[in-house]
């Protein structure tokens, strides 16, 4: 998706046509950027890949529309949308609780729903916030979800337990009550319940909510953890800071479509980024910009921002200089996932914490 | 199990990296059969009777007893009273549970039976999807994945095991206070006869049974009426709520023509096993009738649990 600008927001990307990826993830904090040369992802290396699939609620608007996603093996993707734009809906209907209108939805490889008894032992997944039994402690909670997976190995049962507990850090409350746990201890023993089996493939909703600074520091390097090992860990979030920090791979959903698919630095690198002059005279400044074909310019106190023009930038600042503007800074912020999206979805966003 | 296929390993050579295993002991590749384990039954009976009010329930049935048994005491007094056949007016055997405290036993269940029992039964079965669904753990057993049919499978058999565990709780219950505030001994059937303790005994298990089986139908009536709601709270009170207007309806002269088909209407025949010999019919009939129920809203509990959009 080498142009996730807003003049292709109704048409859905192509699908499995998406930049290469490299199956080991870099370093999270600074994505490597995809080859020029993007090669098609081969149909095995994606984890999760939906066509068309669409689901209609009865007599309603669809609350999701033709969707294409396609996850690739080993990534960290972040799934983005505002609220109400489809993002559980297709979370369910990935994890089979809810059968799609039209359209199909393949996770590691099998179709989904029919084949939920063999693709979910291998899917760990906390949807839409935990879920917990309040009279029962936090191990015993653990206990019953392994219970009903019936691959499961119940020999080995309560050990895999203690170390899911001890994964998280709820070691200690493990005998609590979880009716008595804090809204940030459920979500951890939510995402214990997801690390119960190792797991080709974690679906995380929503996995900081509630939780902390610390709590959110852990889960994140707990995700790139589990990344590392090779599982590819689906994040829907409303913190687009999360996932620019987080993931290799994002989509954008809005009103139940997909607008945008690809590596984070491909949607993030589509938009140009912003001259920054910072001057005690901003009113020349604006002047010179324009004069030398910037476009947008825009003055705020001693800032001035422009689009920057075509060709090199120290000319520019050069002429600046010339023309008596006196310049204490001269840079190009670069373009974050908030301003793709924004571009994309041409709207704001609940951008919390 | 509609949205199962077949079970043949979900690893495919290279399709997928295994990531490490979480933990040394990680137990079998996942999607490879395990022998099959009573393990969500277990968890499953575990979280019934660990439940706080499953316990207020089974405390009000074994209350019951107690009542009745220290209500017949008052009134007369210790001494022996009336001899066999049921009294006008009271409920069946209650005369005769001076005499014998055994008769207390059937007496507590013809007692409860009406209404405490079915409506204990109604609660944890209206519960037992739509309670799941309200908390969200619906939908984390679902991906775990317990499969729908298994976990109906797995309610409906605890719902069951609930239905014995009422029944005993009242007749236990009825047979240590009957025992603490009456004499014991050989009894008189409703025949007449005399039966030993010993036999009278292996009567009232047999008794207890048959009520606990006479459950069974509102049993999967209350478990069809959990897969429509998302609301445990609705679920309970929509399937007490049949239970008082079928026990109502089974008063209605006029209507006989629908009261073999009611599931409350042969509850009572569990006192044919006080005759001498034992007369089968109205007994054979009330089974047949709860396997009906049982057959009819279990089939359309998993149609409908089956295709179920969970959102919850």
């Amino acid at each position: 998706m080498g142009e996730p600008s807003g003049t292709e927001a109704e048409s859905p990307p192509e699908p499995a046509h998406g930049p290469a990826y490299d199956p080991t993830p870099g370093p999270a904090e600074a994505p490597a950027p995809a080859p020029s040369a993007p090669a098609p992802a081969p149909p095995d290396g994606a984890v999760i890949a939906t066509r068309a699939l669409t689901k209609r609620y009865r007599g309603g608007q669809p609350a999701v529309d033709s969707l294409d996603l396609t996850v690739p093996a080993g990534s960290v993707f972040g799934f983005l949308g505002p609220n109400g734009s489809g993002k559980t809906t297709t979370i369910r209907m990935l994890m089979g609780l809810i059968a799609p209108t039209s359209g199909t939805a393949h996770v590691l490889g099998r179709s989904m729903p029919r084949a939920a008894r063999t693709v979910l032992p291998r899917v760990g997944a906390l949807i839409e916030g935990p879920a917990a039994y309040g009279f029962l402690s936090g191990r015993d909670n653990l206990l019953r979800y392994d219970a009903a997976d019936p691959t499961a190995d119940p020999r080995t049962r309560r050990h895999r337990v203690a170390a899911a507990l001890d994964r998280v850090g709820l070691a200690a409350a493990a005998g609590k009550r979880a009716g008595a746990y804090s809204l940030g201890m459920k979500q951890r023993l939510g995402l214990a319940a997801a690390l119960l089996r190792p797991r080709s493939l974690l679906v995380l909703d929503e996995p900081t909510n509630g939780l902390d600074p610390q709590g959110m520091r852990e889960i994140r390097s707990l995700v790139r953890e589990l990344a590392a090992d090779g599982t590819t860990v689906f994040l829907s979030s409303h913190l687009l800071d999360e996932i620019e920090h987080v993931c290799t791979h994002a989509a954008v959903m809005a009103r139940g479509r997909l607008l945008a698919q690809g590596a984070v630095a491909d949607l993030a690198a589509g938009m140009r980024g912003r001259l920054v002059v910072t001057t005690p005279d901003p009113g020349d400044a604006a002047r010179v910009l324009k004069e030398r074909g910037a476009g947008d310019v825009a003055v705020d106190g001693d800032r001035v921002t422009a689009q920057p023009p075509d060709g090199d930038l120290a000319e520019l600042n050069a002429a600046l200089v010339t023309d008596g503007v006196r310049v204490r800074g001269f840079a190009v912020e670069r373009a974050s996932l908030e301003d793709a999206f924004v571009a994309l979805t041409g709207e704001g966003f609940d951008v919390a914490g | 199990m509609s949205r199962a296929d077949t079970p043949d390993a979900a690893e495919r050579p290279g399709a997928q990296r295994d990531p490490a295993p979480v933990t040394a002991g990680a137990g079998a590749p996942a999607g490879r059969r395990l022998p099959p384990s009573l393990g969500l039954f277990r968890s499953e009976l575990l979280i019934t009777f660990r439940r706080g009010r499953t316990l207020v329930l089974l405390g009000v049935l074994a209350a019951v007893p107690v009542l009745v048994g220290i209500a017949v005491r008052i009134e007369t007094g210790g001494g022996p009273s009336r001899g066999p056949g049921g009294g006008p007016g009271g409920p069946a055997f209650l005369a005769q549970v001076s005499n014998n405290g055994l008769f207390l036993v059937f007496t507590a269940l013809a007692v409860t039976l009406p209404f405490f029992l079915p409506m204990a039964v109604g609660v944890v079965a209206g519960d037992a999807l739509a309670g799941e669904s309200a908390a969200g753990t619906l939908r984390y057993l679902l991906v775990a994945p317990a499969g729908r049919t298994r976990l109906l499978l797995t309610k409906y058999a605890t719902v069951t095991v609930f239905c014995l565990a009422a029944t005993l709780v009242v007749a236990v219950s009825a047979l240590a206070v009957g025992a603490l505030l009456f004499p014991l001994g050989d009894l008189v059937t409703i025949s007449g006869t005399r039966i030993g303790y010993g036999e009278g005994l292996l009567r009232a298990l047999l008794i207890a049974l048959v009520v606990a089986a006479s459950l069974t139908g509102i049993a999967a009536l209350g478990l069809f009426v959990s897969t429509l709601t998302g609301s445990g709270i609705a679920a309970m009170a929509a399937t007490v709520g049949l239970l008082i207007t079928v026990q109502i309806l089974d008063q209605i002269p006029q209507l006989h023509a629908i009261h073999p088909y009611l599931f409350t209407h042969h509850w009572m025949s569990f006192a044919d096993l006080m005759r001498e010999p034992v007369y089968w019919d109205a007994l054979v009939r009330n089974l047949g009738l709860q396997a009906l129920y049982a057959a009819v809203f279990g089939s359309a509990a998993w149609a409908r649990f089956a295709a179920k959009d969970i959102t919850a």
